[in-house]
C-alpha cells in the first residue's frame, strides 16, 4: 500500500489550484456549490481545455493526454475544492466521452472526441423517463429505422445540463419484441435536431437544474448510433458506473463546507463542544469518502470498469452531503433559512442552497437504493430480489 | 498510490490466516479466556520461531527488518482470528517503545529476548478515572530516593500484567506534565494484580504499585519528557487495534454475508430481501472505510510522517462503524448469534474491547477538531 502522491502529482495538483485561484482572483467567477452541474460558464471551459485538462485520459489520438485517472481525480478535486463552473465539459469529461470511446465507431470518435477535448461539444444526458426511473429498462422513447436514419418519439427526463447541452446521449428503444433491457439502443443527438423540443424544471432551489427533453419525430443518421444495436443498456450500465465514481459526489458542496468551518472559526462557535464535535465528524466522513473514491480511480487505472466500488463510493458520499447541509443549517441557526438575495444571509445562501438541493444527490445517477443493491448483488455475491 | 498488498504481504497474510486457522480455533479462545494467563507458552514459543514477534524489529537484534505496515497485516490477521494473548501487549506496547526510545543497552538488553519469545512487556499507562489518554489523569507517582525511584499508585486496565516480566509504567516526575517511563521488574513484590473480568476475557488488570523502588538506570527515555513517548505510543498502539478491528469486521462481514446466503424463511436466502441486501451494503462500506482510513494511518507511520490527524480519523470511524456493524450482524445473524453456540459473540465482545482501548471514538474525535485547528 502507498497512499503518497508523486511529485508530478503533486505539482499537477499545485498547478490546478494555482490556476482556479488565479481566476477567482481576476474575479472571472465566484466558488459555489453544485457550480461542477449548473455552473455555465463556456469561457471557463475554453480556459480549461487550453490547459489541457479535458479528456485527460484518453488516447492522443483523439486529442486525449493519456494521462492517468489518479490525476483526472486530483484534477476534479481542485475543480470543486474551488466551486469551479465546468458544467459546460463535465458530462463530455466524464462519462458520453469515455462512451464513445468504449463503445463508439472510429467515425464517432473523430466527430466528437477532438472537439470535447477543445471545450467545443457540450453534452446532456437522456436516460430518465416519466415512467423510467430506477427501472430504466422500461424506457418508452423509441427509435424506428428509416433508411439511412431513426425516428425518435418520446420524452425524456431529468436531463442535467440540458439547456446549454448541444447534444445529448439518448437511450431509445430499438427492438419492443425483444426483453426490455435487450432492445435498447444509445444515440448521439444534435440538441438542435428538428423536433427536440426542451421545457426547464425548476429545483425546490429555485434552480433550472434540469429539462424535459420532447422527441417529435426526430431524426437522426445511423451514424450515430453508438455502439451495437440493442446493446444499450449494457452500455448505459457502463456508463453510469463511471457517472458515479468522481470526486463530484462528494465535494458538491465542498464551498459550503470550506466556508463553514471558517465561519465557526471566526464567530468562536468552534469551541462549542457540540458544534467542535459536528465538524470533526464531518471531517472524518469526508476523509473517509475520499479514500473510498480514491479507490474506484485505481480501480479504473488497473483498467477495470468500476461496479460496486462507485455504487458504494456514491451512496456514501451523497450522505455525507446531506450530513453537511444538514449540519451547516444547525450552525447557522435562524440564519440559515435566509436566501440567497436576504438582507444578513450568511455563506452566501450556500447552506440553504445545499440543503435544499442536498436532497437530489442521492437520486441523480442511481438512488441510495440501486447502489446498495448493486453492492450487495455485485459486490458481495448476495442472491438477486 | 495504491491500495493493494505486495506479494510479501499476501504471503505473510495467507501464512498467517492458515497457522491461525489451526492453531486459534473458538474451543481454544473459549479456553484461554478461562484459563489465568489467558496464552499457551507453546503458541507464543512458535509464533516467535515464525518470526512473528520480531517482525518489525532490526535484524541486528533478532527481528525480520520489516516495516509497521507489514505488521498491520499480521494484526490484521490476528483481529481475524481473535487472537488471545501477549502479542500487542509485547511487541506494540513494550518492544517498539523500547526501539524508539531505548538506550542502546536497553535494546541489547530487552529486544532480543522479547524476539526469542522469552520474555512478556506491558504498558501501565491508565488509571482510574475516565480521561485516561491526557497528562493530568496520571497521579500514580515516582519519588527521587538516593539512586532509586519509589513508585506509588494504581494503574487500571493493564493488559497481561499478571503474566508480564517487564512493565513500562508511566509515573510523574515533576509537577505539571513531567513524565517518566520506568522499565520495572514485573515479579517484584511491590507490586499486586488483580485480573479483571472483561467483556473480551482479555486479561486486563489492575496493578498496584506499593512503595516500589526502581533504579535510575531503568529509565527509558528521557527523565521528565516522557509524555510525548507515551503519546507515540497511544497513537500507534491505537493504529494496531484499528488493525485488529479491520480484521475482525471483515470477518464478521464475510460470516454475515455467509448466512443471508444460508438462512431461508419464505422458501428463499434471506439474503435476496432487499432490507437485508442493504444491511450488508452498509456493512461493506464501513468495514472499507475502517480499511482504507487504518491502512492510511499504518502507512504514514511506517513511513514516519506526521499523522495525529489521520489516525485519529481511524480510531474514530473504525470505533464507530464497528458498533454499527456488529448492530446489523447481529440482527440479521437471528437469535442464533445471541447465543454462545455461534461464533459471533467472539468478534462483539472483542470489538467493543478494542473499540475502547487506547483512545474511543469521541477521544479521537476532539483531536481531530483540534487539528482543523477548532
Amino acid at each position: 500500500m502507498d497512499f503518497s502522491f508523486t511529485e508530478e502529482q503533486k505539482k499537477f495538483r499545485l498547478e490546478v489550484s494555482n490556476f482556479l485561484e488565479d481566476e477567482i482572483e481576476k474575479g472571472y467567477w465566484k466558488p459555489a456549490c453544485d457550480a461542477w452541474i449548473q455552473g455555465f460558464d463556456p469561457e471557463f471551459t475554453k480556459r480549461v481545455a487550453h490547459k489541457g485538462w479535458i479528456g485527460l485520459t484518453w488516447p492522443k489520438e483523439y486529442g486525449g493526454h493519456e494521462r492517468s485517472h489518479i490525476d483526472r481525480l486530483i484534477l476534479t478535486e481542485e475543480m470543486l475544492r474551488y466551486g469551479a463552473p465546468a458544467a459546460c465539459h463535465w458530462f463530455g469529461d466524464r462519462q458520453v466521452g469515455g462512451a464513445i470511446l468504449s463503445f463508439g465507431s472510429d467515425d464517432l470518435k473523430k466527430e466528437f472526441l477532438p472537439r470535447i477535448v477543445k471545450g467545443e461539444a457540450y453534452f446532456g444526458l437522456g436516460m430518465s423517463e416519466p415512467g423510467a426511473g430506477s427501472d430504466l429498462a422500461s424506457l418508452q422513447t423509441r427509435a424506428v429505422e428509416d433508411g439511412d436514419y431513426y425516428v425518435i418519439n418520446g420524452q425524456k427526463t431529468w436531463a442535467s445540463c440540458a439547456s446549454f447541452a448541444q447534444y445529448f446521449d439518448v437511450y431509445v428503444r430499438t427492438d419492443s419484441d425483444a426483453p426490455k433491457h435487450r432492445g435498447i439502443s444509445e444515440f448521439i443527438i444534435d440538441a438542435q435536431s428538428p423536433g427536440l423540443s426542451r421545457i426547464p424544471m425548476i429545483d425546490i432551489t429555485g434552480t433550472e437544474a434540469w429539462n424535459d427533453v420532447f422527441f417529435d419525430d426526430v431524426r437522426v443518421h445511423k451514424r450515430y448510433l453508438v455502439g451495437e444495436k440493442n446493446r444499450g443498456f449494457h452500455q448505459v450500465l457502463h456508463q453510469l458506473d463511471y457517472e458515479r465514481s468522481g470526486m463530484e459526489r462528494l465535494m458538491g458542496n465542498y464551498a459550503l463546507f470550506d466556508s463553514l468551518i471558517q465561519f465557526a472559526k471566526d464567530n468562536r462557535l468552534s469551541q462549542e463542544p457540540v458544534i467542535r464535535n459536528k465538524l470533526a465528524q464531518l471531517q472524518i466522513e469526508f476523509e473517509v469518502g475520499r479514500l473510498l473514491i480514491y479507490r474506484v480511480a485505481l480501480v479504473m487505472e488497473e483498467g477495470r470498469a468500476p461496479n460496486w466500488e462507485s455504487a458504494m463510493s456514491k451512496a456514501y458520499s451523497t450522505e455525507f452531503e446531506k450530513h453537511l447541509a444538514n449540519v451547516a443549517m444547525e450552525i447557522l441557526g435562524s440564519y440559515g433559512q435566509l436566501t440567497s438575495n436576504s438582507k444578513l444571509v450568511p455563506l452566501r445562501g450556500m447552506a440553504l442552497h445545499s440543503y435544499l438541493g442536498s436532497k437530489g444527490y442521492s437520486l441523480q445517477a442511481g438512488t441510495t437504493e440501486i447502489l446498495k443493491n448493486i453492492l450487495a448483488v455485485r459486490g458481495l455475491g448476495l442472491p438477486s430480489s | 498510490m495504491k491500495l493493494t498488498l505486495t506479494e510479501e504481504q499476501e504471503m505473510l497474510r495467507k501464512t498467517a490466516r492458515d497457522f491461525l486457522a489451526d492453531k486459534c480455533s473458538k474451543e481454544f479462545i473459549k479456553q484461554m479466556e478461562e484459563s489465568e494467563t489467558g496464552y499457551p507458552r507453546e503458541l507464543w514459543q512458535e509464533m516467535a520461531e515464525l518470526g512473528w514477534i520480531g517482525l518489525a524489529f532490526p535484524g541486528k537484534y533478532g527481528g525480520g527488518d520489516m516495516s509497521f505496515l507489514d505488521l498491520a497485516v499480521l494484526l490484521e490477521e490476528m483481529g481475524r482470528a481473535c487472537l488471545p494473548g501477549p502479542f500487542f501487549s509485547t511487541v506494540i506496547l513494550g518492544g517498539l517503545s523500547i526501539l524508539d526510545v531505548g538506550s542502546n543497552e536497553q535494546k541489547q538488553e530487552y529486544l532480543p529476548e522479547i524476539i526469542r519469545g522469552e520474555k512478556i512487556f506491558t504498558l501501565a499507562l491508565t488509571e482510574p478515572g475516565y480521561d485516561n489518554y491526557d497528562a493530568s489523569s496520571v497521579t500514580v507517582a515516582a519519588a527521587r530516593n538516593n539512586n532509586n525511584y519509589i513508585i506509588n499508585g494504581t494503574k487500571l486496565f493493564v493488559p497481561d500484567a499478571h503474566i508480564a516480566d517487564y512493565l513500562l509504567c508511566v509515573a510523574k516526575t515533576k509537577p505539571g506534565n513531567g513524565m517518566t517511563i520506568f522499565l520495572t521488574d514485573a515479579k517484584n513484590p511491590g507490586i499486586k494484580y488483580t485480573v479483571l473480568k472483561t467483556i473480551a476475557g482479555d486479561k486486563l488488570c489492575e496493578v498496584i504499585f506499593g512503595q516500589m523502588p526502581v533504579p535510575e538506570a531503568s529509565i527509558l527515555g528521557q527523565l521528565n519528557q516522557g509524555w510525548d513517548v507515551v503519546q507515540k505510543i497511544v497513537q500507534r498502539a491505537a493504529v494496531g487495534k484499528c488493525c485488529e478491528m479491520v480484521g475482525n469486521i471483515q470477518r464478521v462481514l464475510e460470516m454475515t454475508v455467509d448466512y443471508a446466503k444460508e438462512r431461508k424463511q419464505f422458501d428463499r436466502p434471506i439474503g435476496s430481501f432487499q432490507a437485508i441486501q442493504h444491511y450488508c451494503a452498509d456493512m461493506a462500506t464501513d468495514v472499507d472505510g475502517a480499511r482504507f482510513s487504518t491502512y492510511r494511518a499504518a502507512w504514514m507511520l511506517s513511513e514516519q510522517l506526521p499523522c495525529t490527524k489521520e489516525i485519529a480519523i481511524a480510531k474514530a470511524w473504525t470505533g464507530k462503524a464497528s458498533q454499527r456493524i456488529f448492530a446489523l450482524a447481529h440482527q440479521i445473524h437471528g437469535a442464533i448469534g445471541a447465543t454462545i453456540e455461534h461464533d459471533l459473540h467472539y468478534y462483539t465482545r472483542r470489538a467493543k474491547a478494542a473499540e475502547l482501548a487506547f483512545g474511543d471514538a469521541d477521544f479521537y474525535q476532539e483531536v481531530v477538531a483540534r487539528e482543523m485547528g477548532l
